[in-house]
């Protein structure tokens, strides 16, 4: 395991070039998490359509791996359904859970499955400490999934 | 220079490519502490005071020779004025509700600092709450001290106490202490002095410190956790209240009522760290072995060797005053856009370990304008191999982020 596992170039490009930055005119559900161990702060604001998100905005601080997290994470999630927000979640929290270095088996054809740039916040299990970093955004867009 | 490096090796974690510069937040324990705990527990261990048993006996004095050790340390006239505590925390904790409680009133007026640990903040902002005083606070300047004009002008008849930082823990600035407590006691204000940064890295008395109240903490000075101290000017003590209540600070109790124990006792509520206190005596001894004032200037080398090294890495700034006047060896540092978890992750992987985020300090952080830095703090066993090794880590983190590309 080397930096340059952790630290790819897909997640530092997320890091300096953060998608979805801002805030939503009029949205239909927002949450605000704090990590309160080393101060990161990620809000997310949804807009739907129907049961789809229509719109997704992203606004905070945190680190290179909280912030590309939640930027990897707004792309992955604009018009998907709910259930397919929930599956990616699961596969999310699945990366980050797994241990033994194999692959987390993620079946592009599943729909919502695939993880696509996401998959490169793996090298985090590795630093379990900053595991929390990666979930921050997840947990937060939980948290506006349940309002 | 100042050449401390054969103590590494009284050091068992300190092996070869482990650069341990977080010594702000916690220090390493030397053989001779570790042993004289376990020489302590095998031969001497029992509660004490109470027990009418030799071991007791036995153990009450090494309890007692070790607050007479903290006194001599710190110059204190009477070791009666030595209290034993959990940790700084619960020593600042037990002046705010035991001091402050009882003789702060609405419209009073609690003066401290923008540099405070939260451990000096947040009992006082609980006081001020329940007593109706006001929290006010001396500003920090541009030059990462505290604003000794602003500090005059807000010295006035409703301030009762004064409560500041020996060494911040975030910049590393040694306020005057002396200067402004005779300030604060010409107006017949108290003064607290949070010295769980100061006493661990500068020779101290605390007479001439000028303080009413001194809290500090055994394990950031080479000793175990859990135990503290909160020195008092008797006369202060005197007007201090318990904290907590139980065991051992009682001199009579019936179903209703309870009086209280002579001073120090009336203040160590419980069974005291009293292993615990037989390794902070092993501490001073060990560090009054090397000197203090050798200490002292073996951080200031060290630290100005870093703030000359550290200016040649690119994007790299410094939270802190840039030189080492009236400064201890606690280094803040920000890397351009690299956030400081990002830069513990890649320093840690050289080997060098330093704390990240707000050092419990979110007030100042937020005036300095940064979210969280990265601290590196020195202590009698790093050597300039740290520093190097930090300054190599520090070019990695920027190389993989692209810092000035």
């Amino acid at each position: 395991m080397s930096l340059e596992d952790l630290y790819r170039e897909v997640i530092l490009d997320h890091y300096r070039t953060p998608r979805n930055r801002g805030h939503l005119d009029a949205p239909d559900a927002k949450a605000q998490g704090v990590n309160p161990l080393c101060g990161d702060d990620i809000t997310i604001e949804l807009e739907f359509d129907g049961d789809h998100v229509a719109a997704v905005a992203i606004d905070g601080q945190g680190c290179s791996i909280s912030l590309s997290s939640a930027s990897m994470m707004s792309e992955a999630i604009k018009g998907k359904s709910r259930a397919e927000i929930e599956d990616l979640t699961s596969k999310f929290r699945g990366l980050m859970s797994l241990d033994d270095g194999t692959d987390p088996g993620i079946d592009p054809d599943r729909p919502g499955a695939a993880l696509g740039d996401l998959e490169a916040l793996q090298g985090v299990r590795q630093y379990p400490v900053r595991i929390k970093c990666a979930s921050l955004a997840w947990n937060v867009l939980g948290e506006a999934l349940e309002e | 220079m100042i050449d401390l490096s054969h103590l590494k090796a009284d050091f068992p974690v300190l092996g070869d490519g482990v650069h341990f510069l977080d010594s702000g937040a916690s220090s390493q324990k030397p053989i001779p502490v570790l042993e004289a705990m376990d020489r302590f527990a095998r031969t001497s261990y029992a509660n004490v005071h109470r027990g009418a048993y030799q071991l007791s006996v036995a153990s009450t004095d090494a309890f007692e020779a070790a607050r007479n050790r903290v006194a001599e340390f710190i110059g204190a006239t009477d070791s009666r004025e030595v209290i034993f505590t959990r940790g700084a925390t619960t020593a600042l904790n037990t002046v705010a509700f035991g001091w402050g409680l009882e003789h702060l009133a609405p419209g009073d007026r609690i003066l401290s600092t923008e540099m405070e640990h939260h451990a000096n903040l947040v009992p006082w902002q609980m006081v001020a709450k329940r007593t109706g005083a006001n929290l006010d606070h001396i500003p920090v300047s541009d030059d990462y001290r505290l604003d000794l004009d602003s500090y005059r002008q807000k010295l006035g008849p409703d301030v009762k106490l004064v409560t500041l930082t020996g060494m911040s823990n975030v910049l590393g600035t040694m306020p005057p202490v002396r200067q402004i407590a005779d300030l604060a006691h010409a107006i017949g204000a108290r003064v607290v002095v949070d010295a769980a940064q100061l006493v661990p890295h500068a020779p101290i008395n605390v007479v001439d410190l000028g303080a009413d109240f001194v809290a500090f903490s055994a394990h950031k000075m080479l000793g175990p956790t859990g135990i503290g101290v909160l020195w008092g000017k008797m006369e202060a003590l005197q007007e201090t209240e318990p904290f907590e209540f139980g065991g051992e600070m009682i001199s009579d109790v019936t179903l209703q009522d309870a009086s209280w124990a002579e001073i120090p006792h009336r203040f160590e509520a419980g069974t005291p760290p009293i292993i615990e206190a037989v390794g902070l005596h092993a501490a001073i001894d060990y560090l009054d072995s090397i000197g203090m004032d050798k200490i002292f200037e073996h951080d200031r080398e060290l630290t100005e060797i870093a703030l000359e090294r550290l200016g040649d890495v690119p994007g790299l700034s410094i939270q802190g005053p840039p030189n080492t006047v009236d400064r201890g060896g606690v280094l803040s540092m920000t890397l351009d856009e690299v956030h400081a978890h990002d830069l513990a992750t890649i320093l840690d992987e050289q080997g060098v370990s330093v704390r990240s985020g707000h050092h419990c300090a979110r007030p100042l952080m937020r005036k300095l304008g940064v979210a969280a830095t990265a601290r590196a703090s020195f202590y009698v066993y790093n050597t300039e191999e740290d520093i190097d090794a930090l300054v190599l880590g520090l070019r990695r983190a920027g190389e993989l982020f692209g810092v000035g590309r």
